[in-house]
């Protein structure tokens, strides 16, 4: 490099700039000069390169004629491997008659078409002023023509008549859209008053003394089933997952039972398994901290501390639910949750 | 990131081998000599070897390799107090370094020391699977000896963690609802907070994978035979086993979902595109 | 060809020139051949970026008309016993994830076209984003382009929701529960967020009407929509003829390469060919998205690593790193979730305004209203390439911290720890990588400048009589020059006084005040390019033409300040 001496030359240039009979800018010194490539000048090499291309095509042929063998002979059994074979197979020789297409077609075009530069001029955009001088004159012609400028009513009654129709297609598609609208549902689930508390996915109910310290279950409420098998389930379900833990009764810092109300059973604690940020279901359960991690987005509840936020996006601790045993030692819901589960909206303590 | 496989059937090089002690032992001394550990590493390291040598010197108990017997126990309260003492107490009841063993069961020590997590080798935020360190049979001594403590889950035997026998569709959807969230869908593992994580289960063998249900090592809960049944357990086992198989579609990149297969579009994808597209624009010579 | 009657002129004898003359005499197409068939088109590879979209769009079209035949798109339950995997086997789940099974397992060469379709998704939106990439650092959508660039912007917003409504058909637990953060999303935006949410569904989430109504938005209206807007993407490209990189012999007038037919029918045919090669290659060989692993849906688990398509992944970064405490405010009763509005609404909405709005905003900073064809290279605009980095950068920060987990588990860090470092890295890495790069830029000019100003080093070491060395240098060919000396150091904006000559306030003063002040952190550091003047200066100084040892670096600069700024 050369070395940076002479600091102040800036201001020499900049007094020199278009003086001592130097242009302001260097000029274009155009398209560069074409260089032949090695087919054009070796026949030899353009004769390779075309037989290179042909091979090319007839490789592509070979690979859909493989592909029609591999369809007709390999045939998936539904086994992982069978699948995977015939997809491979598919796959490849499908690969092989597109890209050996592909790879003639462009060593076609760089190697023997001609390479010599076109210079095409462009045009300014905006129209000729003439040119719009006629257009501006339709439309004045036009609206000339109409008479909407001197006829005021008519062209209210237009406006209006355009305003209104899409009413005739947006009402019913909106009334209907959403339902019936009812968005009050996003305060309730099925809990109810001594429903039984059940193990996810099975569906059995849970004893108080099935858990040990350190268990955690995933639950739901005791249904039929056929009602777990409707549509109306999942939507009830994706509100009343509770999440069932068992701790250590002196490792309870705090829940969120009332004053003169136990909202848990000896250890045991329910909270909703629906995150408060987006609602996602939150669920791994760390054992020796008592935190419970969403893994969408890793907001982090105490479980032995009311479900308070610990970490993460998450604003509001996980709605708990009330338990209680019934005669026969099975965990039962003392009541629906007191606040709505879930992510946050607009009413949500309306 | 994959740990060797330490199944029912690997047995690792037994204690019969000082120097493999020696190596790990001159290795942090020289590493890590001024570490302020190091005096802890020192002595579960002296304790270890001296428990390794112990070993070898008492008096083999290898005929008796069926039921537990007293001999058993016995030979597990020494291994115990060599090995184990120091963080677990000297009677097991745990210490404000550890937790009592008191009713964890044969189970829990089985998957412990057979995966190589108990001894623990240092602190962190979790133990780390490693080699070995206690040979089949001395696992066995151990396990009769904290079974002995106190009623906890036994180990399983060969045809409750038989994958033959299970039904892996039950098991997807048992494993789908409390286990996929921390262990991935598949198994492949994922992240907890503050630097744990729940291991992939690719290598793991059934019989640990049975006890880790029933036992619930460090941050994982416990599920116990109530929560999900044997059966239901083996159904689990007999799903995992079932994705060994790989994947149908060909590579199954981690099957670690969205993020490994967006990585991929970019660097195979974009990667071979552009590289074409370089090869297209360049002028033949 | 020739539009004049068959009868007029002889008539064609070939079979070809007998069903030329049957089109035009209908349609004219002589005049549409003529205009078209040797249009010129400029070479560069970055050129063939827009075409992968293209392409794997194309690809997408034909591997999705596949999939349609095979895939069912209803919620009504179903118990599966079919082809698929043994783990699927009794599950009750909708027959829209039955039918995902089936045309996977069942119909040969259907799990070939579900992964083609899925790679060609994900490279679809890869190109669409280097595409951008490309036409933002060399300001191609500058004059006359920049409706182009809204319609292109647009494009990706619709590629964005193609993908979405696409992965989400399957029903499976992994894409319900990315509808339940939609849902979580949705219900977050104040006042109308319940209703919306209704909307969506169809009542409560999920409901039995969202995987339709996917479906329909999916395969008909956003491909209808993207198919119109690329027609109207290419009718442009093709009005304003493509952008050229600069060099010898082009300008803003011309435009300089080879003529469509045949060369770009050969390339670009033969490109399309290879894009659907590699994607039929990813098909075969790598397994994306095995819906049975995350099973049907069902509300109640999820799996680690939940996230969505990579191009989604800034979302879910987003709202990651937004801590939620103190975030969710009650006024007057309505609760208004900030921690999730801000993540998911506000910073993604601020992003797509500064796609929008940038063409326009240098526009006007640069005062310019020539129609630009030449391209600039990035390092002569320092400054909007550091916003493209600085952006570029916010974004891939948001996506890793969307991938968190993934990093906590792979490279043995603590998940709390990486979520804190992004946290911070999202405000300050932006600003260090625009600063970062304007520097790199403002370099490379001075390194053009000494390379224009002295040449090539030769490595030729030579004494002179007097004992003075010096290192031969051999000066630039005139294209290697032109090169780098052919673009504009654009200046501030210069405004018209406060007051006029009578001391009257001008209106608008303070706004025209305001852009200068913009228009200034555009254009005030700044390296002119070298002039004839200056090039001969610096020849004069040497003994010989080739040989310059006296070395002046000067750049010029408004204001003095800047000048020792830029040392």
């Amino acid at each position: 490099m050369s070395e940076n001496q002479n600091p102040n030359t800036s201001q020499d240039v900049t007094t020199s700039t278009g003086t001592a009979g130097h242009p302001e800018r260097f000029s274009d010194p155009g398209v560069p000069e074409h260089r032949p490539r090695l087919t054009d000048t070796d026949p030899k090499a353009n004769k390779r390169s075309e037989r290179i291309i042909v091979l090319l095509f007839a490789l592509s042929c070979l690979g859909a004629i493989a592909s029609l063998v591999a369809y007709f002979t390999v045939r998936p059994d539904g086994t992982t491997d069978q699948t995977r074979l015939s997809t491979l197979l598919l796959g490849v020789t499908m690969a092989i008659s597109l890209l050996g297409i592909g790879i003639a077609a462009i060593h076609w075009a760089k190697a023997l078409m001609s390479d010599h530069e076109h210079v095409d001029e462009r045009h300014e955009l905006r129209s000729t002023p003439e040119v719009r001088e006629v257009a501006v004159k339709h439309l004045t012609d036009g609206v000339e023509d109409s008479g909407i400028g001197r006829r005021g009513v008519l062209k209210g009654a237009a406006v209006s008549a355009l305003a209104l129709f899409p009413l005739t297609f947006a009402v019913p598609l909106i009334s209907s859209v959403g339902g019936d609208w009812n968005i009050s549902k996003f305060r309730h689930t099925i809990w109810t008053s001594g429903k039984r508390l059940a193990y996810d996915p099975t569906g059995r109910p849970i004893k108080a003394a099935d858990l040990t310290v350190g268990s955690v279950a995933h639950v739901i409420p005791e249904e039929s089933e056929e009602y777990m098998a409707s549509h109306e389930w999942i939507t009830e379900k994706a509100k009343a997952v509770v999440l069932l833990v068992r701790l250590n009764p002196e490792d309870i810092r705090s829940d969120q039972s009332p004053e003169g109300e136990t909202w848990s059973y000896d250890g045991i604690v329910a909270y909703s398994k629906i995150c408060t940020h987006v609602g996602c279901p939150v669920a791994l359960y760390e054992q020796q901290t008592h935190h419970l991690l969403c893994p969408c987005h890793q907001s982090t509840f105490d479980m032995a501390d009311g479900a308070k936020v610990v970490f993460g996006p998450a604003n509001r601790p996980l709605p708990q639910l009330p338990i209680a045993v019934d005669d026969e030692g099975y965990l039962v819901a003392q009541d629906d949750f007191a606040e709505p589960v879930g992510p946050s909206y607009w009413e949500r303590l309306k | 990131m994959t740990p060797p496989r330490v199944g029912a059937d690997a047995d690792p090089e037994p204690l019969h081998h000082p120097p493999r002690d020696e190596d790990i032992f001159v290795k942090a001394l020289a590493a890590r000599r001024h570490h302020r550990a190091a005096p802890v590493v020192l002595m579960l390291l002296a304790l270890l070897l001296t428990g390794g040598v112990y070993a070898v010197l008492a008096p083999s108990s290898a005929t008796a390799d069926t039921a537990s017997t007293a001999n058993d126990v016995e030979e597990g309260e020494r291994l115990f107090q060599a090995n184990c003492a120091t963080c677990h107490g000297p009677d097991a009841e745990g210490t404000s370094e550890a937790p009592s063993l008191v009713g964890v069961g044969a189970a829990a020590v089985d998957f412990q020391v057979s995966t190589g997590r108990m001894p623990m080798q240092a602190n962190g935020p979790q133990a780390l699977q490693k080699p070995r360190q206690m040979d089949e049979e001395q696992t066995a001594q151990l396990a009769a000896y904290v079974a002995s403590l106190g009623p906890g889950p036994e180990i399983p035997t060969d045809e409750m963690v038989d994958a033959e026998a299970g039904d892996a569709s039950n098991g997807a959807l048992i494993f789908r609802t409390n286990c996929a969230m921390c262990h991935n869908a598949v198994g492949a593992g994922g992240a907890l907070s503050e630097g744990k994580f729940a291991p992939a289960l690719y290598d793991v063998s059934e019989r640990n994978i049975y006890q880790a249900m029933a036992t619930g090592p460090q941050s994982m809960p416990v599920f116990n035979d109530a929560t999900i049944t044997p059966d239901e357990k083996r159904d689990v086992i007999a799903y995992l086993v079932e994705q060994r198989d790989g994947s149908a579609g060909g590579l199954s990149l981690g099957s670690l979902g969205p993020v490994s297969e967006g990585l991929w579009a970019w660097v195979v994808g974009l990667g071979l595109m552009i590289g074409a597209a370089v090869w297209i624009g360049a002028k033949s010579s | 060809m020739s539009t004049e009657t068959a009868s007029n002129t002889g008539a064609p004898t070939t079979p070809v020139g007998k069903a030329a003359d049957y089109l035009d005499q209908r349609t004219s197409i002589g005049v549409a051949v003529k205009e078209f068939a040797r249009k010129v088109f400029p070479d560069h590879w970055s050129f063939m970026l827009g075409e992968m979209a293209l392409f794997s769009f194309v690809v997408l079209l034909l591997s999705g008309v596949f999939l349609t035949m095979f895939f069912d798109p209803s919620m009504a339950l179903v118990e599966y016993h079919g082809a698929g995997p043994e783990t699927m086997q009794g599950q009750l789940m909708s027959t829209a994830f039955a039918s995902t099974l089936d045309l996977s397992f069942d119909v040969r060469g259907g799990l070939l076209m579900r992964q083609i379709h899925h790679w060609a998704a994900l490279v679809f939106m890869a190109s669409i984003v280097v595409h951008m990439m490309r036409v933002f650092f060399t300001g191609a959508f500058r004059k006359p382009r920049e409706i182009n660039w809204l319609v292109g912007t647009v494009l990706l917003i619709l590629g964005l929701l193609a993908g979405f409504s696409g992965y989400s058909l399957p029903d499976d637990v992994l894409s319900g529960n990315g509808l339940r953060i939609t849902d979580g999303v949705i219900k977050s935006i104040p006042v109308i967020g319940s209703y919306m949410s209704y909307m969506v569904f169809g009542g409560e989430f999920p409901g039995e009407h969202i995987i339709p109504r996917l479906f329909t938005i999916h395969i008909l209206l956003v491909p209808a929509l993207i198919l119109a807007l690329i027609g109207l993407h290419l009718f442009l490209m093709v009005l304003h003829k493509h952008t050229q990189y600069p060099g010898g012999g082009r300008t803003d007038k011309n435009v300089v390469g080879y003529p469509l037919f045949p060369v770009y029918v050969a390339k670009m045919g033969g490109n399309f060919f290879i894009v659907f090669g590699i994607l039929a290659l990813m098909g075969a060989t790598m397994s994306i998205n095995n819906v049975w692993n995350y099973g049907p849906y069902d509300p109640s688990p999820v799996g680690a690593g939940a996230q969505p398509d990579w191009y989604m992944l800034f979302l879910e970064g987003s709202l990651r790193l937004m801590p939620g405490a103190g975030t969710e405010w009650v006024i007057f009763g309505y609760t208004l979730s900030l921690n999730v509005l801000i993540p998911a609404v506000v910073i993604p909405g601020l992003l797509f305004t500064f796609l929008f709005a940038y063409p326009f905003i240098e526009a006007k900073v640069t005062g310019d209203k020539r129609e630009h064809h030449v391209l600039d290279r990035p390092r002569n605009v320092p400054v909007r390439t550091g916003l493209g980095v600085a952006f570029l950068t916010a974004f891939i920060i948001l996506a890793l911290a969307g991938s968190n987990d993934l990093i906590a588990t792979h490279f043995a860090m603590s998940l709390n720890q990486i979520t804190w470092a992004f946290r911070i890295l999202f405000f300050v890495g932006p600003v260090f990588a625009f600063w970062v790069t304007k520097r790199i830029c403002l370099s490379l000019q001075r390194k053009d400048r000494e390379l224009v100003l002295h040449g090539h080093e030769t490595g030729r070491i030579v004494r002179f009589a007097n004992g003075e060395y010096i290192e031969v240098h051999r000066p630039l060919d005139e294209q290697e020059r032109w090169l780098r000396v052919n673009y504009d150091a654009h200046r501030p904006l210069e405004i018209e006084p406060a007051t006029d000559a009578r001391g009257v306030k001008r209106r608008g003063y303070k706004s025209d005040k305001r852009w200068q002040k913009l228009s200034r952190f555009f254009y005030e550091d700044r390296v002119e390019p070298v002039t004839p003047a200056e090039l001969a200066a610096a020849h004069s100084h040497g003994e010989h033409d080739e040989i310059a040892p006296a070395a002046h670096t000067s750049e010029v600069t408004s204001g003095t300040d800047t000048v020792d700024r830029e040392r």
